[in-house]
């Protein structure tokens, strides 16, 4: 129990704030993948064709990808794609970007491949009879959309987001490969300067449940309260 | 580029590798523990419960880090002829990736096999077919019917998850496609390269899944 104590002692604070590190990276990029979400969801129901694949193609792809690849990508592309930008204007320096913002692209972008689905089959799930009432109502489309669709949407959607914000959670530990210090990271250091792989690994096993535990507490607060029909 | 072509097609034999074990015992495994979590003894419904619990509920890397790293620091575990196994990073991943797998199979088959209306299994009795006879020739074929699916999805989700396989030093697709992006700096075109071989890997499992489901529907 001495390598949890606070302090110079032990990991206990250092851990502490890779346990705060990892919800950080998590919310933020599970907000990265419900705007890309917003974005890509209405691009599936497009009549344009063009705007129609280069949703599918987003989801498609991402989702058959592993997160590590995207990952790399990100993490060894990412400098470079910013650098070329900057030269166009003129800046030639070495820029480095945030290891806390290439992770939340990068799990962003995953996050919302699939959340794009989910928000896809709520909307599909939705009784056509309404689209039509709408219609003979003659109801402006983007009343129509934020009336009666969107709220039912978000209701149907809620189970399945939760899918999506576990497989974020955990999809955060692959960000330990960039260098941030999250709780994987911070397990993997004082694994390494304590020589106790197991204690550590075994306690960050330990915090991840935690993480699961309570956000499907909460989960299930929220699934209760906007299940009761309208 | 092209030269590291051949590289990335044999690490996709490792991928694949990979992959086959881990389904193999996975599925195995999810068998086993769906069948203690159907079963009325409290004490294997709980084990079951909890393995699936604490897997799912953990990233598959702590468990890969746990075993790999973890296991070799316990002194009778070394002694023991389990290190011949435990010591290579190949095994400790497929073990890794079949613990996990196995809890999602687990839950999947769960399901599966309390969704089976009853009337089939009563059809069964009445027969006076015996309780295996009714599991082998009854339960087992509507529940792998009735999963398919969902299993697809879990071979899916599991070839990507073989790419962690590259942080325990093994050269495996993404581990390949990680060392020629950084002695290159062409991040771009080995993602490209790369991704397609895991998108075609993930149509032809998709494929496979579709046409077996169709072949049980035509019975």
């Amino acid at each position: 129990m001495e390598l949890l104590y606070f302090g110079q002692k032990g990991w206990g604070d250092e851990l502490f704030l890779s346990f705060l590190m990892t919800i950080a990276v998590s919310m933020s990029a599970f907000s990265v993948g419900i705007f890309l979400s917003a974005l890509f969801t209405p691009l599936k129901f497009s009549k344009l064709k063009l705007l129609k694949f280069i949703s599918n193609f987003y989801t498609t792809v991402i989702r058959g990808v592993p997160e590590l690849l995207v990952i790399y990508l990100f993490f060894f592309g990412g400098s470079g794609a910013v650098m070329f930008v900057a030269s166009i204007f003129g800046y030639n320096e070495y820029i480095e970007i945030n290891a806390f913002v290439t992770g939340s692209l990068a799990i962003g972008i995953i996050s919302g491949a699939y959340s794009t689905e989910v928000f896809r089959g709520a909307i599909q799930s939705i009784d056509k009879g309404q689209f039509e009432a709408c219609k003979v109502l003659g109801i402006k489309k983007n009343i129509y959309f934020l009336k009666v669709i969107l709220p039912q949407m978000l209701r149907l959607a809620i189970p399945n987001l939760s899918n999506v914000w576990q497989l974020t959670l955990k999809d955060t530990a692959l960000i330990s490969v960039t260098g941030l210090v999250e709780i994987m990271r911070q397990s993997y250091i004082a694994a390494g300067s304590t020589r106790d792989p197991l204690f550590f690994y075994s306690f960050a096993a330990l915090l991840y449940l935690i993480l699961t535990f309570f956000s499907m507490k909460v989960i299930n607060k929220v699934e209760k309260k906007y299940s009761r029909s309208f | 580029m092209i030269t590291s072509v051949p590289k990335l097609l044999y690490a996709t034999l490792i991928t694949l590798k990979l992959l086959s074990f881990s389904i193999i015992f996975g599925l195995f495994i999810g068998l086993i523990f769906s069948l203690m979590r159907i079963s009325k003894n409290t004490l294997l419904n709980k084990i079951s419960y909890y393995y699936s619990y604490i897997f799912r509920g953990t990233p598959m890397l702590v468990q890969l880090f746990i075993i790999y790293f973890g296991l070799a620091q316990l002194d009778w575990l070394r002694e023991s002829f389990l290190w011949v196994i435990l010591k290579e990073p190949f095994w400790c991943a497929i073990i890794a990736f079949s613990l996990n797998t196995g809890a999602y199979t687990s839950e999947i088959l769960r399901s599966a096999f309390q969704t089976i209306s009853k009337g089939y299994i009563e059809a069964g009795e009445s027969l006076g077919l015996s309780k295996f006879k009714i599991f082998v020739t009854i339960q087992i074929p509507v529940a792998i019917k009735q999963s398919l699916p969902a299993y697809g999805n879990e071979i899916i989700l599991m070839l990507k998850g073989t790419s962690l396989a590259s942080t325990v030093t093994l050269m495996d697709l993404t581990g390949v496609s990680k060392f020629i992006i950084s002695t290159t700096y062409k991040p771009v075109e080995v993602f490209i390269v790369a991704g397609s071989i895991y998108l075609f890997l993930t149509f032809l499992i998709h494929s496979f899944i579709k046409y077996n489901e169709k072949k049980y529907e035509a019975k």
